[in-house]
Formats: structure tokens, C-alpha cells, sequence
């Protein structure tokens, strides 16, 4: 009982001094966890971007502090708690593994807000944010359906949770929709980084015959072979027109720092709300970034256009009619993807031949 | 099976040999270390250490070679510090070496930070007139860079070494009974010094081969496991050289392999195909070790043993 | 010149202040390394050593998880410290907290969503059994065979991580969880969770366990006629043999209580702090608990002091990557200094460091710490 106490006391203590309502004059405390090192130039360095951006636009108004290589699990329990703890008001948990651990500690603190990436627990005071990546997706699938002579599209992937499947799945629609005759090959990594596994895999799609490489990965070991090989390649999270100079034609651009704004400026001036938000183009969430003019002039005008497409919501990357791959009807013609059947996907698309993993 | 004839042999054979190198290198090393007697277990950091310090010091000069170098002297001076720790202050070598491995990451981490997302300058490849043209012979034998050819004959050069020269004998009988060998007057410290620093740098020069040819990019933790095999390859060798490239082609060959085997669509059930190395390697170990006279051949009786001299 | 003298007996003095004299060093080495970096070297240090402790605004918190986070350790090293006490060499404990994490997680899955207070305490015994299971592999093959624990050890670390991928990815994948690849919380069910003791401290009954088998440990190694036989072994197979010690036998119950041990704390943390199984759910603790083990010189009280000394640099490095923008780089760096001067401040332990030329003269050499020895 005295423990009890004791916690309650000093949660009191760390809360009253911090938590709550913020004044003026103190800082707000904002809080990053990132799940691996800011300098693996993917998922976590884009996180950390958004993070000096909040440092520059408010300056002395706030205080930024975050803690990088946090294992999913009891670990990212405890760091959040000792941030908690320390007085920050605000925590971005930044992978979908936090989701538990983030749910628990904010049940123990009411006064402190959080905001966790990519999951679907929501609390009173747990938001979550994700983009619709897919939606990148499907202007790139578009440009690979034109520019590859081969047909055949290499796909370097992770898991088969849904993120993933719904990219592979965009992709091939776009893609297929500007040439019938494509064709994916699809490798499962089963890591999210292991650059050494990420070239060898792009290596294997290259000599498998894929003339275009794509990647959900998020090293640039792929984009690395893809020059080597003098094959096309697109960028994940990052932009990595540095690293293929003459085979990068665009990347996806995970690009959280507006949103990160946002949040801080809705606590500051105390209209947060646990929103569930999943943006994508409109936004900029998900950017593409400078389209190279190595591709053909009509081609890049056309993946513009599909971009603006969806950005101002014309067009829906999966726009029926869509069959399972077994063939069964998915979407009627003209129908579009419920987001709930988006956040649950788990099947290919009719027309890509690969056994999808169970 | 028809998918399976849409992987070409002779382009997997060069990816497989690209694949290996990094581990290749780094249990040469080992081996050699092994054979002194001592246990390294912090190959892994050995080889991130070499890793980043190749990457940094070829961004900063742009040229290789000096990267190739600084690669080499930063894991040789990682591994001073292990011998320095195990043989004069007769620290346990596992614990050592847990220890290594976690200093070197992240003090890798440390020296790589102004280095990420630099593109290091390229490593120039073997181009031989007529030679690398011809069919599968030219893909597979005249297409690579030095440090690949380096690496071949460096497995040649530590066999011959161990076999056939006097310092091999006394490495050797260094490693099997340091006692023995004290008294026959070896110096018995020195020669472990001297193979830990020489380990070191073979992991080193694998570490830079991942960032300067095989991804090639720095990135924090890039290892991303491969000094861990490189010690199951020692084992699996049982501490012969040749052996060691053989079982880094298979190492290397089975990820490869069960890649190239997704990309023809074969399934991917073949992911499971990773796990087949270190079954393969106990499997070995249990064959040897029930064979006694070939243990008692390659096996180093005094491997992991601390020694104090008193003069 | 300076040289080492063997001393007769290991020095009790030595033993207290050796640890402190490399926590000191790595106190200035760690200092010095913060400097360069561009932080207040003393802030450093005092936050990562002091504030877990001492720290009024969160010492509710992280005392207690000094033992949530030490517990595993300590148990794990625990287990260890019988075989390299009798010089057996199993460094492949992680591997068997994975398969008993893995093993127990099966069993109360399989269950789901049956209730009842022997669900808990059933998983406990498979997780046992899982660890014991798979460290029966090198066991035997030890004995019949005489191959290597260490090396079998190591490369079933690689095997239980595959199959743990497998099994998240296949049956044990929650049916309500998105196919990501991880199990069914085991907050779902009451019944299979090991949950917190006291609320907001995160103790679970790990912890609770491990307090018993210190003082059992402590007990067996040093009343026991098992111990006993564990600490002639480790002098010398052939002393053992000839006072009548089944050498064999030794080895399959030493590899068998690491393993058991091993395979307990991995379904403990499984079932209670990480709640759950995924393929991030083995974070090293295997492999730091043999460094524990060794740091607490084998012994039951000095691995307690050793884990809780790593759970001081967990804790106290993570308040410095967010109090002082540390990377986590500079904590990794940190803590392998402390490492690298506590087992070379263990040679104070063991021998003396004698100025000028050798007094007598002492003929051929000796072994100080047993290796593999078979």
C-alpha cells in the first residue's frame, strides 16, 4: 500500500507540474519513441524529421526530447511511462508494436496526451495517425506499368499485414490498368530492415527479369543494386533520388512533419481530440516526390494526373470491378474500397500469380 | 517445377559469391583466432566497426583502398582491446566478447552518424578482355571486385599458413596445448595477440565489403547479424579453411537461393529455407565430434581457455 | 615492470572493490566520452546512475522496474551459473527462453478462452519444460556425442528465433490482430495473464519467483551435495571422477536447469510484461545474462547485484536519451565500457600486481578460468 501511495504521490507531483492545463510561459514537453535508429535514412528518420520540424516552428515554446531504439514491448512501456513521468504532455509513439504498451500508459495517465502511428487502439486520450500509402502506390504502379519493357515488376516485401498487401494490391491495379501484360514477382524479406537481405533480394527480382523494382523496405540497398543493374527503381519513405541517379524515378515520401504541427498546435491551444486520422495525397501525408524526366514526357503528365486524381478525390485506387485472386468478386463495377475493408486486407488481387502468404 | 529454369546458374553463382564474402572474411578470421585458442565471440561488432570505418574514411578520401585500410586497422584496434582484455588481464573471453560486440555497435553508430545517406565512392570491378565475356566462366570468375579475389586467396594463403609453415605450427600448437607450447619456449601470449589483431581486421574488411560493395551504403546496425554467422561457419568448417569457403557458399547460397527461389514464384514456404544452415552446421558438429580422431585433428583443445605465465 | 602473481586464495577484499573501482573508471571513461559528444559529462553520469534511484518525480516508477527489468536476468544467470560453475559452457540461454516462452504461450493459447487459476501456473510448466526440452539438445549431444555445447548452444539461438517467426506468422497469429505477426494479447484473458502485482510498478510474479530461487540457488550451491559436485567439476573432470561424481549426469542436470530456468523467465515475460509474442520479442536477454552471470562472479548475491546494476544502465541510459538528446548509440558505447573494465577489474580478484622482477621462480604456467573442458 505504501508503494500505491507513493505512486500516486508523485503522479500527482509530475502531473500538476506539467500535465493539464499548460500556461504560457512552460514549454509544452513533447515526446518521441522511435523503434529504430534515426539514421537508418527510412521510417524512423522521416519520424525524426517531423520532429526538428516541430522544434523550428515553435521554438522556445516547447521542449522536444526522444528516445530511438525502443523495443516493441515492456521496453516501450517503460520509456513511455518515464516520459510520462518526467512531465511531457505530449508522446508521438511511432510503430504499430507501441499500440498495446501505449494504450496501458495512457489508461495511467489521463492528463497526458498521446498519439500513436499505424494502430487502431483509440483511448480518451490516444489519437492515431496513418497514411494511406497505398495511394503513392498506385500513381508509381502506374509508371511502372508504362515504363517496364520486360513486364515484369519486382516487389520487395516485408509481412503480409495488411499495409502491405493493400501497397502490393494498389500497385498491380495501376499498374495493370496501363498494361495488361504485367506481371509481379513478389519476395517476403520477413524483416522490415536488413539491408544485406534487401540488395540480395533485389538482385534475385533483377535476374528473375524485373525491370522495375519496388520496394516496402525501407533501406536504400535496393535502389543501390537497381543502379547497379541499370534497372528503374522506386524510393520508400525517404527520398532516395541521391542514391539512384539514373534508376530512381520517384519515391514515396512519408512525410509526417505538417501533421506533427498540427497536433502541437491543437494542444497548445486545447482543441486536441483522439481523431483517428488516415491521410494520404490531399494532405500530403504521402508525398511522391519530383518525378524524373528520364521517363517519357506523356508518361510522367499521365502519373501527375492520377496523382491530382486521387489527391482531390476523383479517383480511388481500388475502383471495382476487382475480383479475389480465386476469382470471387471483390468490388462491383464502379464500387469503391471501404476503408474497413481496407485496414483489413488480406488477398491478392485477381491477375497476380503468387501464392499469397499464410 | 518449370519455374525453377528461369533461375539462371550463372547469375546465381555470382550473387551467391558476392553473398558470402562478407561472411567469408570474417571466418577466415575467426578461424585463425580459433585455432590460437581463443574465443572471439564479438565478430560482429569486429565487423561494423570495420563496416562504418571503411565507409567513413573512403567518403572523406574517396578512395577505396584507403577505406579498404581503414577498415582493416579499425577492427585489428577493436580487436587489440579484446586481446589486450583476455590476455594480459585474463578476462573471460565470452563475456569479453558479448561485451565487444555491444561497444562496437555502438560506437559504429557514433562515427557513422555524419555518414548517413552519403553514397560512398564505387569499387572498381575486374574487366578482362575476352575473358569477362565469355559464357558462365565470364559471369562467374571475371566479373568481380579485388576484395572478392581477396578473399579466395586469402583462404588459400591461411590454409597453406596453418599447414605448411613454421608460424602455422606454432599458431597451431598454441591452440592445442598452450602449456606444451610455453614450455618448448613459443610465446604463447604473443602469437594470440598477434591472431586476435589479424581476426580482427578480416572482420573488419568484411564489415566494409557490406558497406562499400555489397548494399553499399552506411546504416546503423547493418550487420544486421552476420558476425553471429560468420562464427557458426567456423564450426561448421570444422576450423578448416577450404571448408570455411565452402560453408560460406552455403551460408550465403541458401538465403540467396530461397530469395531467388520466391522471385521464380516457386512459394514462399522456401523462406523456411533459412533455417537449414544451422541444422546443417550441428548436424556437422555431431558428425565430428563422434568421430574421434578427426576431432582430435581440427578441433583447438585449448579454444576459450585463459593462460597466465608467471615469468 | 609491472606483472600478475597469482594470489592462493581469490581476495575478499579485492572481490567488494573491484567492481567499484571499474564502475569508477567507467564513471571517467563515460564521462569523457559525453564531453566529446557535447553533453555536461557530470548531468550524464548523474542521470544515468543516480535519477533511476533517486530521482523523486520518478523513483515510484523506476525502482520497481529495476527488478521487472532485472528479474529476467537474474533468473536466466542464475541457471547459467551452475554450468560454468562445473565448466559448461551453454551460451545459448536465449534460445531457451524463446522455446519456453513459446511452449507456455502454445499451451495457454491453445486453452483460450477457458478460465481458471491453473491455466497461469500450467503455461509455467511448459514454459519449464519448453527451455528444458531444448536445452536437452546440447545436453545430450554433449554426452553421447561429445560435440560442443557452446557452438550447438549458439546456433539453436538462431533456430528458436526462426521457428518463433513461423509459429507468429502461422498458428499461434492472433485471429483478431490484422495478420500482423504477432499472438493474441495475453490480456485478453485473465487466466493466462501474469499480471501486475501491485498496480502502476509493473512487479509481476516473476519477480516474486526469482526471490525464491535465489535463496534455493544460493542453498543447492552451497549445502548441497549437487553443488558440491558442480564446484569439483569445474576444477577438474578428473578430481570429480575420482571422487565418484557422474560427470555425465552433471552435465544434463546443469544444462537442464539453465534451460528450465531459461524457459521460465521467457514465459513469464511473456505472459506478463510483453503480453504478448512477436518476432521482437526475444531483446538479448540471454546473452546479457551471461555477461550478468559472470559479473556476479557465479554466485546467487552477486548476480542479483550484477542484474540489477544492468538494469541501472537500461533505465538510466533511456532518461538520458531523452533528458540530454543522448543517442542511443552513446548508451550502447557506455555500456561496454562498464563492461570491458568490470571483467578486467576482475583480475585484481585473482591476482596480485607485483612491481620489478619475479620473486621466486615458478615453472610452467596455469589456467585461471576453465574453458570448455572436456
Amino acid at each position: 500500500m505504501r508503494i500505491l501511495k507513493l505512486i500516486a504521490a508523485s503522479a500527482v507531483i509530475a502531473l500538476g507540474a506539467a500535465g493539464g492545463t499548460v500556461s504560457a510561459d512552460e514549454p509544452l514537453k513533447v515526446g518521441f519513441i522511435y523503434v529504430g535508429p534515426t539514421g537508418d535514412h527510412g521510417w524512423n528518420y522521416q519520424h525524426d524529421k517531423g520532429r526538428k520540424l516541430v522544434e523550428e516552428t515553435f521554438g522556445d515554446a516547447v521542449e522536444v526530447s526522444f528516445v530511438e531504439s525502443v523495443p516493441e514491448g515492456p521496453d516501450s512501456e517503460r520509456v513511455m511511462t518515464q516520459m510520462a513521468l518526467s512531465g511531457h504532455d505530449l508522446i508521438f509513439t511511432t510503430s504499430f508494436g507501441y499500440m498495446d504498451p501505449t494504450i496501458n500508459v495512457a489508461s495511467k495517465f489521463p492528463d497526458v496526451t498521446f498519439e500513436h502511428c499505424t494502430g487502431y487502439k483509440r483511448a480518451d486520450n490516444v489519437a492515431t495517425f496513418n497514411a494511406r500509402f497505398y495511394e503513392g502506390r498506385a500513381v508509381i504502379g502506374h509508371i511502372a506499368g508504362h515504363v517496364t519493357e520486360s513486364n515484369v515488376i519486382g516487389y520487395i516485401a516485408t509481412f503480409p499485414i495488411p499495409e502491405v498487401v493493400r501497397g502490393i494490391n494498389s500497385a498491380y491495379l495501376a499498374a495493370k490498368k496501363v498494361n495488361p501484360d504485367v506481371e509481379f514477382k513478389v519476395i517476403w524479406v520477413y524483416t522490415w530492415f536488413d539491408p544485406p537481405i534487401e540488395a540480395d533480394a533485389a538482385k534475385a527480382l533483377i535476374e528473375q527479369g524485373a525491370d522495375v523494382i519496388m520496394q516496402h523496405v525501407d533501406s536504400t540497398a535496393a535502389m543501390l543494386v537497381a543502379e547497379e543493374h541499370g534497372v528503374w527503381a522506386f524510393g520508400q519513405a525517404s527520398d532516395m533520388s541521391e542514391f539512384g541517379p539514373n534508376s530512381h524515378i520517384a519515391s514515396i515520401v512519408n512525410n509526417w512533419a505538417p501533421y506533427y504541427v498540427e497536433r502541437v498546435q491543437a494542444v497548445m491551444d486545447g482543441t486536441w481530440s483522439n481523431s483517428d486520422t488516415w491521410e494520404g495525397l490531399s494532405t500530403n501525408m504521402v508525398e511522391i516526390s519530383e518525378i524524373t524526366d528520364r521517363i517519357p514526357a506523356d508518361v510522367k503528365a499521365s502519373a501527375q494526373a492520377v496523382r491530382d486524381a486521387i489527391a482531390d478525390g476523383s479517383l480511388h485506387p481500388f475502383t471495382g470491378p476487382i475480383n479475389r485472386q480465386d476469382g470471387t468478386a471483390w468490388l462491383a463495377e464502379g464500387e469503391t474500397a471501404s476503408d474497413g475493408d481496407l485496414l483489413g486486407l488480406s488477398f491478392y488481387v485477381e491477375g497476380i500469380d503468387e501464392d499469397f502468404p499464410q | 517445377m518449370n519455374e525453377l529454369g528461369s533461375i539462371s546458374p550463372e547469375l546465381l553463382v555470382a550473387s551467391v559469391m558476392v553473398a558470402s564474402t562478407p561472411i567469408l572474411l570474417a571466418g577466415l578470421g575467426e578461424l585463425v583466432v580459433e585455432k590460437a585458442g581463443v574465443l572471439n565471440l564479438g565478430v560482429e561488432g569486429l565487423m561494423i566497426i570495420g563496416a562504418v570505418c571503411g565507409f567513413a574514411m573512403s567518403v572523406i578520401t574517396g578512395s577505396v583502398l584507403a577505406g579498404v585500410l581503414a577498415a582493416l586497422v579499425g577492427g585489428a584496434l577493436l580487436g587489440l582491446v579484446f586481446a589486450v582484455l583476455t590476455q594480459y588481464l585474463l578476462s573471460n573471453q565470452v563475456a569479453t566478447g558479448l561485451a565487444t560486440t555491444l561497444f562496437g555497435l555502438g560506437l559504429a553508430s557514433l562515427i557513422g552518424k555524419p555518414f548517413i545517406g552519403v553514397r560512398p565512392p564505387e569499387m572498381p570491378r575486374l574487366r578482362v578482355e575476352f575473358l569477362s565475356d565469355l559464357p558462365f566462366i565470364g559471369h562467374v570468375l571475371f566479373s568481380h571486385d579485388p576484395v572478392l579475389y581477396l578473399s579466395l586467396g586469402m583462404t588459400l594463403l591461411i590454409w597453406y599458413f596453418l599447414r605448411h609453415t613454421k608460424k602455422g605450427l606454432i599458431l597451431r600448437a598454441v591452440g592445442e596445448n598452450h602449456d606444451a607450447a610455453h614450455s618448448i619456449g613459443y610465446k604463447v601470449r604473443q602469437t594470440r595477440i598477434l591472431a586476435i589483431m589479424f581476426g580482427g581486421a578480416m572482420a573488419g574488411l568484411g564489415g566494409c565489403y557490406l558497406s562499400l560493395v555489397r548494399v553499399p551504403q552506411w546504416t546503423e546496425g547493418m550487420t544486421a547479424g552476420a558476425g553471429w554467422i560468420a562464427l557458426a561457419l567456423v564450426v561448421f568448417s570444422s576450423w578448416r579453411p577450404l571448408r570455411v569457403l565452402l560453408g560460406a557458399w552455403l551460408f550465403g547460397g541458401v538465403t540467396v537461393l530461397q530469395l531467388n527461389l520466391q522471385a521464380a514464384g516457386v512459394g514462399i514456404g522456401v523462406a523456411y529455407l533459412s533455417v537449414a544452415p544451422y541444422v546443417v552446421t550441428i548436424i556437422v558438429l555431431v558428425l565430428i565430434s563422434a568421430n574421434r580422431s578427426q576431432r582430435l585433428l581440427n578441433a583447438p583443445a585449448c579454444l576459450g581457455r585463459s593462460y597466465y605465465i608467471s615469468s | 615492470m609491472l606483472r600478475l602473481e597469482p594470489r592462493a586464495q581469490p581476495s575478499t577484499l579485492m572481490q567488494a572493490t573491484a567492481p567499484l573501482l571499474a564502475i569508477v573508471a567507467t564513471i571517467i571513461g563515460g564521462g569523457i566520452l559525453f564531453l566529446i559528444l557535447g553533453k555536461n559529462p557530470f548531468e550524464s553520469i548523474r542521470i544515468i546512475f543516480w535519477d533511476p534511484l533517486f530521482n523523486e518525480a520518478l523513483v515510484s516508477y523506476t525502482r520497481p522496474q529495476l527488478l521487472v527489468k532485472a528479474a529476467p536476468l537474474v533468473m536466466i544467470a542464475l541457471g547459467l551459473s551452475f554450468g560454468f560453475r562445473a565448466g559448461i559452457w551453454n551460451i545459448g540461454a536465449e534460445g531457451q527462453f524463446v522455446m519456453g516462452a513459446l511452449a507456455g504461450s502454445a499451451v495457454g493459447l491453445a486453452l483460450h478462452p477457458m478460465q481458471g487459476i491453473w491455466i497461469l501456473p500450467l503455461m509455467l510448466v511448459s514454459g519449464i519444460a519448453g527451455g528444458f526440452v531444448w536445452a536437452m539438445i546440447p545436453a545430450l549431444l554433449r554426452v553421447y556425442f561429445r560435440t560442443n555445447e557452446i557452438l550447438v548452444s549458439l546456433m539453436l539461438v538462431y533456430v528458436s528465433y526462426k521457428i518463433l517467426t513461423a509459429m507468429v506468422t502461422g498458428p499461434l497469429r492472433s485471429p483478431i490482430g490484422y495478420n500482423f505477426p504477432e499472438s493474441r494479447s495475453f490480456h485478453d484473458n485473465p487466466s493466462m495473464h501474469n499480471s501486475e502485482l501491485i498496480a502502476g510498478t509493473g512487479i509481476h510474479w516473476g519477480i516474486v519467483i526469482t526471490g525464491l530461487l535465489v535463496i534455493l540457488c544460493y542453498y543447492v550451491m552451497r549445502r548441497h551435495l549437487f553443488g558440491y559436485h558442480v564446484n569439483l567439476m569445474g576444477q577438474s573432470n578428473k578430481v570429480a571422477r575420482f571422487a565418484g561424481v557422474r560427470i555425465n549426469l552433471v552435465i544434463v542436470v546443469c544444462l537442464g536447469i539453465t534451460g528450465a530456468l531459461a524457459g521460465l523467465a521467457g514465459i513469464l515475460e511473456a505472459s506478463g510484461p510483453a503480453g504478448k509474442l512477436s518476432p521482437h520479442f526475444p531483446v538479448g536477454y540471454g546473452f546479457t545474462a551471461i555477461i550478468v552471470a559472470f559479473l556476479g562472479r557465479l554466485h546467487p548475491i552477486g548476480i542479483v547485484l550484477a542484474g540489477l546494476l544492468m538494469a541501472l544502465t537500461y533505465i538510466g541510459g533511456e532518461l538520458a536519451q531523452f533528458m540530454l538528446d543522448a543517442p542511443a548509440a552513446a548508451i550502447q558505447v557506455f555500456q561496454g565500457m562498464l563492461l570491458f573494465f568490470l571483467v578486467a577489474a576482475d583480475v585484481l580478484v585473482n591476482y596480485r600486481v607485483r612491481i620489478g622482477t619475479p620473486g621466486r621462480p615458478t615453472s610452467g604456467a596455469r589456467e585461471v578460468t576453465a574453458g570448455s573442458s572436456s
